[in-house]
Order: structure tokens, then sequence, then C-alpha cells
């Protein structure tokens, strides 16, 4: 009997990396050991993961999102599944910054890898309250989430609309001591656009793609599977759209741009890297294999050595 | 670490009654698995991206095996149904809360299932039997270092009845378990199992065998009364079963289903309404998966 991880394991040994292979990459001038981080909202606050990989081998953990208050989120049934992906409508559900500052960052702490903490909000004074709460705190970066498409209030509605998604991020800005990426939706009409906006208005990078909203009908009970109705679609069969939405963003602007959509494998990852990414999460593949994110990053270092690469840096973008 | 996903070996598979399979998994994973617990099991395919939660019907933990009972309810479950002995299938486990066995000690039990919730029920059985024996067998041992074998027996017997006999570090055998069991017709999959070890009465929606109607319905026709009650099954079941174990004032624990993606507590999607605001998520929703699958049925809004 083999199991999973006793694979990863010899893996590890066997593909050491080479001395002269650098795989670290720098966003906002927060370095990175390698480009590989996690999606928010699939990997909670990492303590669940951390019982199959070992969290010290990823570039960062971006949290489940935070508010300023406790959140309950959706009604269930809140995830179901659609070819190639799933749909989910948790509806941020959180336990709020304080209980987040208690138990969850001081967890993360342990492990030498970056933290990026994701927040959402209803108002921007909710966002702004959690932002500057986390100001002296040890995280490293903050993701604001104006791209979920599953609450009704907030979130979304900031983030679909360029006038709404300016105004948010200079206010952010204004409070923020820590690096600011701006998570952007993929449902709007112009992703570069919205892109150009983020940055013009003090953005440090930008995040994308977040859910793509959908939606799920049972026939023979001939209703919504999700309590939501409509749910965010993540998975495989998105990352067609992500590649080319990263592509676009990252041709639209000069700061750093995280791609996402659809990992589940190194060569996902690397198609990520060579539109334009920065660095690249991995969302819901983590529910189908627990130990996709160190399996990427050791694939990542593979094919670098297998194509001479000697710095990650240079598939940045190397595809134009 | 205790969770673990990984390729493991069908050691068996038969269909049982129609839409029912029985499969024997050679896994890693039967060494800490406990009744009440559940495993991930993911499908091949592209079109069924997420892993199935099924819940462990029996361990044989000094073989290294699973068993899980399960009804083929959409393509994942109808992949799982084709595959023979020897083929690999991928599972994570173990995963979930449990089946609290100590609450049984000197009580009189209902184990309640319903359909599909038939199965984990089973495994409970017999961990309830085994800690029946388990109890007389640490009895006599300690009992025979001072007197003679006859006490130890004795004490071994008076240990079920007497909550002075309980002990802290093991468990006590229940006084009396009563299986009751509903199923739609007359195909009463695992009855004869659950004959081995516990009385057992039935319930069919069809009226072919047994009471006619659910398992409330069995209890009331047979008049039978309990201090605790594990049941799993669907909702209006558990309803039912929550109602009943309020009014007569005992507890209930009971074993919920909810539509799962992640199945470790990550994902946030199969939580449940709980009466107070739970350690864990600090609002009102407990995680099926992590802080369940079994709760206290006065603790759950259902």
């Amino acid at each position: 009997m083999q199991t999973d991880s006793d694979t990863q394991q010899r893996n590890a040994v066997r593909i050491r990396k080479d001395a002269a292979m650098n795989t670290s990459v720098t966003i906002a001038g927060v370095e990175l050991k390698n480009p590989v981080m996690t999606a928010s909202g699939t990997f909670g606050s990492g303590m669940e993961y951390g019982e199959f990989v070992d969290l010290n081998r990823l570039g960062a953990v971006v949290t489940k999102g935070v508010a300023n208050v406790p959140w309950e989120g959706n009604p269930t049934p809140r995830v179901a599944e659609v070819y190639g992906g799933m749909l989910n409508a948790i509806g941020l559900q959180n336990p709020g910054i304080d209980v987040f500052m208690e138990r969850d960052l001081p967890f993360l702490s342990q492990y030498d890898t970056k933290v990026i903490v994701n927040v959402c909000g209803k108002t921007v004074e909710d966002y702004i309250e959690v932002v500057e709460k986390l100001s002296d705190s040890s995280v490293d970066m903050l993701e604001i989430n104006v791209s979920c498409p599953n609450v009704k209030e907030g979130a979304i509605a900031f983030g679909q609309k360029p006038e709404a998604l300016y105004s948010i991020t200079e206010e952010i800005k204004k409070h923020a001591k820590q690096p600011v990426i701006m998570k952007l939706s993929p449902n709007v009409t112009d992703i570069a656009e919205m892109a150009k906006v983020a940055e013009a208005a003090g953005a440090d990078a930008i995040s994308l793609i977040n859910t793509i909203t959908g939606m799920k009908i049972d026939i023979e009970k001939r209703r919504f599977v999700l309590a939501n109705k409509t749910g965010g679609m993540s998975g495989p069969a998105i990352k067609p759209i992500a590649v080319r939405m990263v592509y676009q963003a990252a041709h639209a602007v000069s700061i750093p741009v995280i791609g996402m959509g659809g990992i589940a494998t190194a060569e996902d990852a690397i198609e990520f890297l060579l539109a334009g990414a920065s660095a690249v999460s991995v969302g819901a593949m983590n529910f189908v294999n627990p130990y996709a994110t160190v399996e990427i990053v050791e694939g990542i270092e593979s094919y670098m050595k297998r194509t001479g690469v000697s710095d990650v840096k240079e598939l940045i973008g190397a595809v134009v | 670490m205790n969770k673990k996903k990984e390729t493991a070996v069908v050691s068996g598979q038969r269909q049982i009654a129609e839409g029912i399979y029985d499969m024997w998994i050679k896994t890693n994973l039967a060494v800490a698995a406990k009744p009440g617990q559940f495993l991930m099991v993911y499908p091949r395919g592209a079109a069924t991206l997420l892993p199935r939660p099924i819940s462990i019907c029996e361990v044989r933990h000094d073989e290294n095996r699973l068993r899980i009972v399960y009804r083929v309810a959409g393509k994942g479950t109808a992949e799982f149904a084709s595959y023979r002995e020897g083929e690999p299938i991928s599972v994570m486990g173990t995963l979930g809360n449990g089946f609290p066995l100590e609450d049984a000690a000197g009580k009189r039990v209902f184990l309640m299932g319903g359909g599909i919730g038939i199965p984990p029920m089973l495994g409970l059985a017999q961990a309830l039997a085994e800690s029946g024996q388990a109890e007389s067998t640490d009895a006599a041992k300690e009992s025979g270092q001072a007197e003679s074998t006859d006490a130890a027996k004795e004490s071994g017997q008076a240990a079920a009845d007497s909550t002075d006999t309980k002990k802290t570090d093991g468990l006590t055998e229940p006084v009396s378990v009563h299986a009751v069991l509903g199923y739609r017709d007359s195909a009463l999959f695992l009855k004869e199992e659950f004959e081995r070890m516990a009385n057992v009465v039935v319930a069919t929606e069809d009226g072919s065998v047994g009471t006619k109607g659910n398992i409330m319905d069995a209890v009331r026709e047979n008049t039978l009364t309990a201090d605790v009650i594990y049941a799993c099954g669907p909702m209006p079941m558990l309803r039912a079963v929550k109602q009943y174990a309020s009014e007569a004032g005992i507890p209930a624990y009971i074993s919920l289903e909810e539509r799962m993606a992640c199945g470790v507590g990550a994902c946030l999607g199969c939580v449940c309404k709980t009466k107070q605001v739970d350690a864990h998520s600090h609002v009102k929703n407990a995680r099926v998966c992590t802080e369940g699958p079994v709760f206290l049925a006065e603790d759950v809004e259902i």
C-alpha cells in the first residue's frame, strides 16, 4: 500500500533543489521563497491542511476572509459539484478579526512562510477596522476581497464598478501599513480596465481571478442546488478563463499580478507564470488533493531543472 | 498526523440490496478508525471532482481493513460500485468525531438507523458488544488476582448494572441494546449481522416486514424504552428522534449529513446550525465534518 504522503516524501528527497536554482519571487517588497500560495477560503487559516502538508514549504498562506465581526455565512447547501469544478456559496462565514488575531495568527506565525490576510467587509469602514487592527501585527500583506459573489452587501459591490473599486482601494491604502493586494472579480466586462483602476488607486498588487458566478438546478426536485441560488465556480474547468484574464491584467499594469483559478498541477501553475503572474494560488484543488500545494512547489522545481531555468522569475510573463 | 489521503485497495465488494453495495477496503486508515467516523472517497473522473463522504460501517483494526456500505446515488457512487477486488481506491480519513461509546455504559441503548443510515450503526453495535467483553475480561483479571474465579465472574456480570464498578479508563457494557432499523421494503440489508449483537426491531415503509411506518412507530408498537439513543438516518427521522429524546428526557446522539467539499474543516461548506455559539466558528454554526458528524441532538437546530 502506497500512501500519497509517502510518495511526496520520496519526491522531496529525490528532487533536491539545486544550489544555483532560485525559486523566490518578490511582491511589493515582500520576498516569497517560492511563488506558490493558497487561495483564500480554501485553506482555512492553515491549521486544517497543516495535517497534510508542511506549511514551511509554501511561499505564502492566504487566509479565509476575515471581517471586523463574526459572520454567519449563508444557509446550506453551500457547495455543489459541477463538471470539472464546483460551486460554492459559503457567504464569507468567519469568526471575526479578534478571534483571528488571538487564535489563527499565532498559529501561522510559527511557520517560515509569509502570511497574507484576506479582508472582507460590508462597508468601507468594516474593511478599515480590520486593516487597522492588523497594522501592528506580523502579517506580511493584506488581500482585499472586493470580489466575493456570494454576499449581498459589500465584497463584489466594490469590485464590479471602476469608481467603487478606485475609492475603496484609495481609502484602504490610507490606513494600511502592509502592502495591499486587491483581489479582482472575473465577473466584469473588462478585466484590464479594473486592473488599471486598482493600480491607479495605489494598489501594490492585484490577484485574480475570484470565482465566476454560476448556478445549478436539480431537475428532479426542480429547485436550485445551492440555498443561495447562485455560487462562485472554481476548479480546473475555469482555468483557461483565468489564464486569459491574468494575461490581460498583467499586460495592463506594472504592479505584480497573483494568478489563480483552477490550478491543479505544477504545469497549470507554470502556465499562469508564463502568462504574467508573479505568484500563483491553489484553491479548490486542495479539496481534491490535500497535498497539491507542496506537489506544485516540487513540480515547478523539476520543470526548472528539466528546462534549464535557474531563476523562476525568468518564467514570469515569458510568453507574450 | 491523524488524517491521510492514500491509494488503498478494494479487498472485496458485493451488492447486498438494490442499489446498496458492501465494500471492504485494505487501508492503513483502519488503525485509528472509530464507529461513527467517515471516509472521503475520491472518484476518478473530471465530471466528479469532489470526494464523497461515506460512513464507516465496520473496522478490523488487526487486518487493516475498513468496510463501507453505501447507496448508489449518483455518478461517483456508481463508479465505486464498479470497483472489483484488487482495484485501487483513493480515500482520505479518518474523519469526524464518531459516537461517544462511554455514554452507553450501564444504559439501555437504542441504535436507530434509517435507510443508508443503518451501516454506521453496525460498527457501533460491534463496539458496544466488544466493550462488554473487554469489561468482563478486565474485571475478571483484576478480581482474579485477589479472589476466586467465581467472584471474578460475578463482578464481571455486576459491572453492567452497577455504576460503582464503572471504570474511568475503560468502558462498561450497556444493559441492553435494541437496534431499531427502518427500511423501505423487505430488502433488510445488514439485519442478520445486527441480530448477533443486539435485539433487532424492524420498521418498513411498505409494511412488508415488522412495523409499517418509521422507526418511531416501531418503538411505540413494541413499547420499548431506552436511556440513551444513537441514530443515523434521513433528516425527518432525526427530527423525530430529537423530539422523542427531548420528551423522554434522554440524550440522543445523531449523525448528520451535509454536502461537503473538503471534509477536513477548511471550506466551511457543511455547517449545521447550533444552539450555542460554536467554539471554532464563533457563530452558531458547527462543521459537520469536523465538530460532527455526531452531535447531541439538543445542541443542534435541525
